[in-house]
């Protein structure tokens, strides 16, 4: 369902990405995991079509589209979904307007008719309930003064009430403590654990992934996918490290 | 205040009107520039005056001039739109009497050539009065967008807490906005906070909600639609308030968003 092939990119000038491939089927959750500064927050701005994420070789596409010649909401509308690793702060615009627009525009863009008022919030609160958000969380601004775990879980409410075919997930799991990792990772399975939908998760850890659990996991690093396999290779990488796992790859290759 | 002994034709050498248009108070009635509405706010009582002044006023320029005096505990709140003409002042001249408050909001929106611009001087007479002021300002074009804020701080006028925010978005190289905070305070045990800024639309946010699906267009309307809203937060009337934001906004209609 969403097929990267030979992806370069770059930031200011220098290569980042550097011949990244790597496909995800349709009910796949694909964990994607690599040492800091690998490329991992790069792959999913390059998809989402972050301004200043240059892509300057390869392709991608998305269900049979070419990801890449999308601007950024007709990705969204087209049903992908990035999660942030830092939720912006939007002053002034309370979340149930945010995401109404959000909801409405892509019905939009798909030809479908808008959701009321009293449709988006009946939808509004059954998601935050998923999550266990407060809805009166979803009155206020969005984002603002919501802490690191709050922004977390209204980053997986928004995935609910968008309903996406696919999510690129950015350390979904930073800045949660345990028990809100359990209910984002939850969140995760209910809405997206779906034979026609597919997950990419970016993480740095295994404990995320001892709940929602991936069907595939691959290392990023220094630009490129250097390994893929079941999640027994996640568990061995909290294990043993990157290094020693990279290593031993290279050695039997 | 002293009354006005004789008419005067400001020129932009005058410090409150340095960023008026030259052309319009070189040949505006002098009767006109002299004019000033007075409104009495009784001790006790409250005042509230909306006004919009937009494109379809139809007015080359306009000039709006008044003083109010607030009696001991009163208040005095205004809000108000400069949305068209050439050239268009609107001047506010409050002077408040012991634990008085006067409010203030203020958006400006406007492109082409047109120079729109708040004047405001709050006169803290005596002790335990209150103010707050919050202009936004929004251009495009080759557009201007003013605040001149005066504060003003009497010897004995101890416990003052006076406010003032000035912020301007130009959506579009060729707009400009200037700001000019003024405080003179002769008390002191007095708080006077004062802060401007003038920059662009907050690109972040507008990438955040492209990845939502909201198209750029929309994206910008939202983010200028929360930002002049600062301004009518304290109108309390929530269909007034709803209406300024609305008017505001339908000023955009001709903006490259």
């Amino acid at each position: 369902m969403l097929k990267i092939e030979n992806l370069h990119t770059e930031i200011d000038g220098k290569a980042i990405l550097k011949g990244l491939s790597l496909e995800v089927r349709p009910g796949e959750i694909h964990a994607i995991m690599g040492p800091n500064g690998a490329g991992k927050s790069t792959l999913s701005y390059a998809l989402g079509g972050r301004p200043n994420y240059d892509v300057t070789q390869g392709s991608v596409s998305f269900n049979g589209a070419d990801l890449l010649e999308l601007e950024p909401h007709e990705r969204a509308a087209a049903g992908l979904f990035l999660g942030f690793q830092y939720p912006v702060e939007i002053p002034g615009v309370s979340n149930v307007q945010f995401l109404r627009e959000a909801l409405n525009a892509q019905r939009a863009a798909r030809g479908e008719e808008p959701l009321s008022g009293g449709e988006f919030l009946k939808l509004a609160k059954e998601k935050a309930g998923l999550l266990k958000l407060d809805m009166e969380m979803l009155k206020r601004q969005v984002n603002v003064g919501f802490s690191g775990g709050e922004k977390k879980r209204a980053e997986m409410v928004q995935m609910g009430i968008l309903d996406p075919k696919f999510a690129v997930l950015d350390e979904t799991d930073s800045g949660l403590d345990i028990d809100a990792l359990r209910v984002v990772g939850e969140g995760i399975n209910t809405i997206m654990r779906a034979p026609d939908k597919g997950v990419l998760l970016i993480t740095h850890y295994q404990r995320l992934l001892d709940v929602v659990k991936p069907d595939r996991v691959s290392i990023l690093a220094n630009g490129r996918i250097v390994q893929t396999g079941g999640p027994e290779l996640a568990l061995r990488l909290e294990e043993e490290g990157y290094d020693a796992v990279m290593a031993a790859e290279a050695a039997h290759a | 205040m002293p009354e006005v002994a004789e008419l005067h034709r400001p020129t932009t050498r005058d410090e409150a009107w340095r960023y008026a248009d030259s052309d319009f108070i070189a040949s505006a009635e002098i009767a006109l520039l002299n004019d000033w509405r007075t409104i009495t706010v009784p001790a006790g009582e409250t005042v509230c005056e909306v006004k919009t002044h937009l494109s379809d006023d139809g007015a080359s320029g306009m000039i709006d001039r008044l003083r109010v005096h607030v009696g001991a505990g009163g208040r005095f709140e205004a809000f108000a739109i400069l949305g068209g003409g050439n050239y268009q002042r609107v001047e506010i001249e409050v002077t408040l009497e012991e634990g008085a408050h006067f409010e203030f909001g203020g958006v400006t929106v406007g492109g082409e050539t047109k120079r729109q611009e708040f004047v405001t001087r709050t006169i803290h007479a005596h002790p335990n009065a209150t103010s707050n002021q919050i202009v936004r300002a929004v251009h495009w074009g080759r557009a201007t967008g003013n605040y001149l804020g005066r504060i003003e701080v009497a010897r004995d006028a101890q416990k003052t807490d006076a406010a003032q925010n000035f912020r301007a978005i130009l959506l579009e190289k060729g707009a400009s906005a200037n700001a000019k905070p003024e405080l003179e305070i002769f008390a002191d045990d007095v708080l006077c906070a004062h802060g401007a800024a003038i920059g662009q639309l907050d690109e972040q946010a507008a990438y955040y909600m492209a990845a939502r699906g909201i198209p750029p267009q929309l994206a910008r309307k939202l983010l200028v639609q929360a930002f002049i809203g600062d301004a009518f937060v304290a109108l309390d009337d929530q269909s007034s308030r709803e209406m300024m934001v609305e008017r505001a906004l339908d000023q955009l209609a001709g903006a490259t968003l």
